[in-house]
């Protein structure tokens, strides 16, 4: 049973913590969540996200936020990865199956997932 | 949209770049219609943008010129026999009493009314994208009791720890679940 009182506990636990979630952040992962983003399906890809980098232990270094329209709505769900110092790299047509594969092998590995970008989709 | 709880959280997005510190999302269900209403006190629109609301081919993004997250839900409910009215209150007109409510009633019996879906995800989702936000949500249902949430409440509690902390959000889920459970147990 979630009550307040468990709220609370979580409170006191995360009191501590608060300067040490936010600063570094070293990797930022955007989702489109406009009106083409939802419609086609980005409300699970985001929360797969949020789940899955906090399951992972990452998120220390990676923040999962939300945008508007990014432009190319025929693309959507569209994810942009950027880091400092690295190229912006964009997931297109993303899936909460994908997700997995994008936070193990680009997140905690380091090499982006070249399958999904949308390098691979452009003629 | 796959289900109307994408639209409620399109519609509310649209609350949160008004400005809006609080949005109450209210949802009515009785046995024949569901009435969805999304009440911000963001920074409201002037009578002639409300005219154009609905209008696919009025938007107020830049990266093209078509908008469909209004023109979407009123064309979802008219579809059911229902409506979709607007109604705002500029804050230039009205600078300490401003903000939009949009209303969408759905006749639930007609074979065009889209489910309902995840509001418990839609909820989660709002509050991950806007932790410096206020939602209160309410759903009456004729078959459970009341879901509730209103994030003044859990910030009272919170302090100073974020909304959007994982633990926290995992917290929201579960709590939304459970509430949305107890309409199993009843039956």
């Amino acid at each position: 049973m979630k009550t307040l009182a468990e709220l609370q506990a979580i409170k006191d636990k995360m009191q501590g913590k608060v300067s040490l979630r936010e600063g570094s952040g070293e990797k930022r992962v955007v989702v489109g969540m406009a009106t083409c983003g939802i419609a086609a399906g980005a409300r699970p890809v985001l929360n797969a996200f949020v789940e899955q980098v906090n399951e992972q232990g990452l998120a220390g270094s990676v923040t999962v936020t939300q945008t508007g329209c990014i432009g190319i709505c025929q693309y959507e769900p569209v994810v942009e990865v950027f880091e400092a110092g690295q190229e912006k790299v964009t997931y297109v047509k993303m899936t909460a199956d994908k997700v997995a594969r994008v936070v193990e092998e680009h997140l905690k590995g380091g090499t982006p997932v070249a399958e999904f970008t949308i390098g691979n989709y452009k003629a | 949209m796959k289900e109307l709880s994408l639209n409620i959280l399109d519609v509310t997005e649209n609350s949160v770049k008004a400005g809006a510190a609080l949005t109450q999302i209210r949802l009515e269900q009785t046995a024949e219609a569901l009435t969805i209403t999304i009440e911000d006190d963001g920074c409201g629109m002037d009578a002639e943008t409300v005219k154009r609301v609905t209008d696919p081919f009025y938007t107020t993004r830049t990266t093209r010129s078509v908008g469909l997250g209004l023109p979407l839900l009123r064309l979802e409910a008219e579809q059911t026999g229902g409506t979709l009215t607007v109604s705002s209150r500029h804050e230039a007109a009205h600078p300490t009493n401003h903000g939009t409510i949009v209303q969408a009633v759905f006749c639930t019996n007609h074979i065009d009314c889209p489910p309902l879906g995840d509001m418990v995800a839609t909820m989660v989702t709002l509050i991950q994208g806007h932790p410096e936000r206020d939602f209160l949500f309410t759903h009456t249902r004729p078959d459970g009791p009341p879901v509730e949430l209103d994030t003044r409440q859990l910030r009272q509690i919170l302090e100073d720890v974020p909304l959007d902390g994982y633990e926290v959000l995992q917290w929201i889920q579960g709590y939304l679940r459970e509430a949305y459970a107890a309409e199993d147990a009843e039956e």
